[in-house]
């Protein structure tokens, strides 16, 4: 059986587990076997529903106490029930909670772990998963030696895949061991979209010559309904916050669409946008090699071309 | 108490990305090794100002790799901390570097772990999280601050959307990440000290591999850009909605 790990924010699925919800779907059609989803904590959504993304059951441990992340526990928990229902492959979103619990779970079962998957694997011949390497500058092709496998699967690398059916929902009773870690305060950055769940990304670099001037580029992100994004140079100088910064040494992000606002291309940079599907470059300097990166590149000042965006965007939307 | 810092060798950020017999191995031909960001910036130098602010704290650095990574080490201890362990091997495979270095964990009982939040070649940020498992210890991922008070950690750390603060009991293994520390560069003075400082060399435990390289392949590079005239926006929504489809 192949079990995905469906995890969750503020009682909500995540898009990026509905995504490897669908990875799984496909992956048990390709071995042959069944596909079930694991939910930890107590979630608004209809668990049912899950088939729509491809789960044929929908194991469910239902306890406030598993809401927020605890990886010693999530991880003992989901290898119990991995454990439990024979799962051959189990299967993570490469978001945040799935990068800090799929290795642990990984140890748990004596599996063999690939993170940062980017297709499904081929089994012609043993079990071969393709994963982004060097920051998204090559791709590796990793054999899984043991009988049991996990996977984390990247972001927006698979897609959704719509099924005709509903779950069957089982609850599970397994034991929960006392948490590990207590949470003594949350900080949500309210209205804002999480970057790495993003489809749509604007992002802003040292051409914006100073934090002032972000209007410009957050009128364009609402316009989109797209999450905002910043250079190494714009968070260490403290224009944005920290967890804007995309790049090598910041976050790795492939949304649908990238635009960069006066962003050069450093190769660090691009390390961390290079995986986006649609990337759009708006630069003065028609020597900024971020335009060898790009899809579409347009040449001129950023505070006219954006607010020209803008208005262009808004009026496609309101004639659509 | 006791500090371990986990040291992993990468290419240099800018170097560049190639591959030799037949697309199997990377290709290390005039790369700069580095130690992994992640690692260094704020991992180990976390781990510095925590010994200065008790100075009877002791920190251990740990790599798995080759005598090739002895440069890397001693840069660490340029920086700080007290003695380093190497662990004689190259392997690729997270869970074999994860089972080397708890067993150098076990046998040091550490009250603090930290590694970074991954490495800038493999990206799998496994290697914590793992050690958390094999110890069977709790973990807390993508940290960006961190106090101390006795036997009790408080750990500031990223979720999707926003931040938690978490406490949690000593031992720990933390992944670091930026807003931990501040970079620092070494100086003269680290540098002739961790000439003397010891360098443990020791031997890899038995462990099988879980994982192995099959190839390597770079990404095809884009056909080109379409540039469009910044009078025009109206074409470049046409080109976004009905070419790439993406909004």
């Amino acid at each position: 059986m192949v079990l995905v790990y469906i995890d969750q924010a503020d009682q909500q699925i995540k898009k990026s587990s509905l995504e490897a919800m669908s990875y799984g779907a496909a992956l048990a059609k390709q071995l042959g076997c069944d596909v079930a989803a694991l939910v930890l904590g107590t979630v608004q959504d209809n668990l049912a529903e899950l088939g729509k993304n491809g789960a044929q059951k929908v194991y469910h441990l239902k306890n406030e106490s598993l809401n927020s992340l605890d990886v010693k526990l999530h991880s003992t928990l989901i290898a119990h029930a991995a454990k439990n229902v024979n799962a051959t492959v189990v299967v993570f979103a490469n978001n945040i909670n799935g990068k800090a619990i799929a290795p642990a779970v990984s140890v748990k079962l004596e599996a063999g772990l690939v993170s940062g998957a980017s297709s499904l694997p081929n089994t012609e011949n043993g079990f071969v998963v393709t994963k982004t390497v060097f920051s998204g500058k090559a791709f590796a092709s990793i054999q899984i030696e043991t009988p049991i496998k996990v996977i984390a699967i990247n972001q927006n690398s698979f897609g959704l895949v719509a099924y005709d059916s509903t779950a069957t929902v089982e609850e599970l009773n397994i034991p929960i061991p006392a948490a590990s870690i207590k949470i003594t305060k949350l900080e949500k950055v309210e209205g804002e979209i999480p970057l790495t769940e993003a489809s749509l990304v604007v992002s802003g670099g040292r051409g914006l010559k100073g934090p002032e001037n972000w209007g410009i580029l957050l009128d364009l992100a609402k316009s989109l309904g797209a999450a905002t994004a910043c250079s190494r140079p714009v968070s260490d100088t403290d224009w944005r916050p920290h967890h804007e910064h995309v790049g090598q040494t910041g976050i790795q992000i492939a949304p649908n669409l990238y635009i960069a606002i006066g962003i050069s291309g450093a190769i660090q940079h691009l390390a961390g946008v290079n995986r986006s599907k649609t990337i759009v470059v708006i630069n003065k300097d028609p020597e900024a090699p971020f335009f060898k990166a790009a899809d579409y590149g347009v040449i001129g000042d950023a505070f006219e071309v954006v607010p020209a965006l803008t208005s262009a965007i808004l009026k496609m939307k309101s004639t659509a | 108490m006791k500090i371990l810092v986990c040291i992993s060798k990468t290419p240099d950020t800018t170097a560049k990305i190639a591959f030799t017999e037949g697309n199997t191995k990377f290709d290390e031909n005039g790369v700069q090794w580095i130690i992994n960001p992640f690692d260094e910036w704020y991992a180990l130098v976390k781990a510095i100002e925590l010994k200065e602010k008790d100075p009877s704290a002791i920190i251990h650095l740990v790599t798995v790799g080759a005598a090739d990574a002895e440069p890397i080490i001693r840069k660490a201890l340029a920086l700080g901390g007290d003695e380093a362990i190497r662990i004689n091997s190259n392997s690729n495979d997270s869970f074999f570097v994860a089972k080397q270095i708890a067993a150098i964990a076990k046998e040091g009982s550490y009250d603090i772990i930290f590694t970074g939040k991954e490495t800038i070649d493999y990206n799998s940020a496994s290697i914590g999280s793992m050690l958390s498992a094999i110890l069977d210890l709790p973990f807390v991922s993508l940290a960006d601050q961190l106090d101390l008070n006795g036997n009790t950690a408080t750990v500031r750390r990223e979720i999707e959307g926003g931040e938690e603060t978490c406490e949690v009991n000593l031992p720990v293994v933390i992944s670091c990440q930026k807003g931990m520390a501040e970079q620092r560069i070494p100086n003269m003075r680290g540098i002739m000290a961790a000439r003397t400082k010891p360098l443990k060399v020791l031997e890899p435990i038995e462990a099988s591999a879980t994982t192995s390289i099959k190839k390597f392949d770079t990404p095809v590079a884009k056909s080109g850009v379409k540039l469009v005239d910044p009078a025009n926006m109206d074409e470049l929504v046409r080109l976004l909605k009905e070419e790439a489809k993406v909004i």
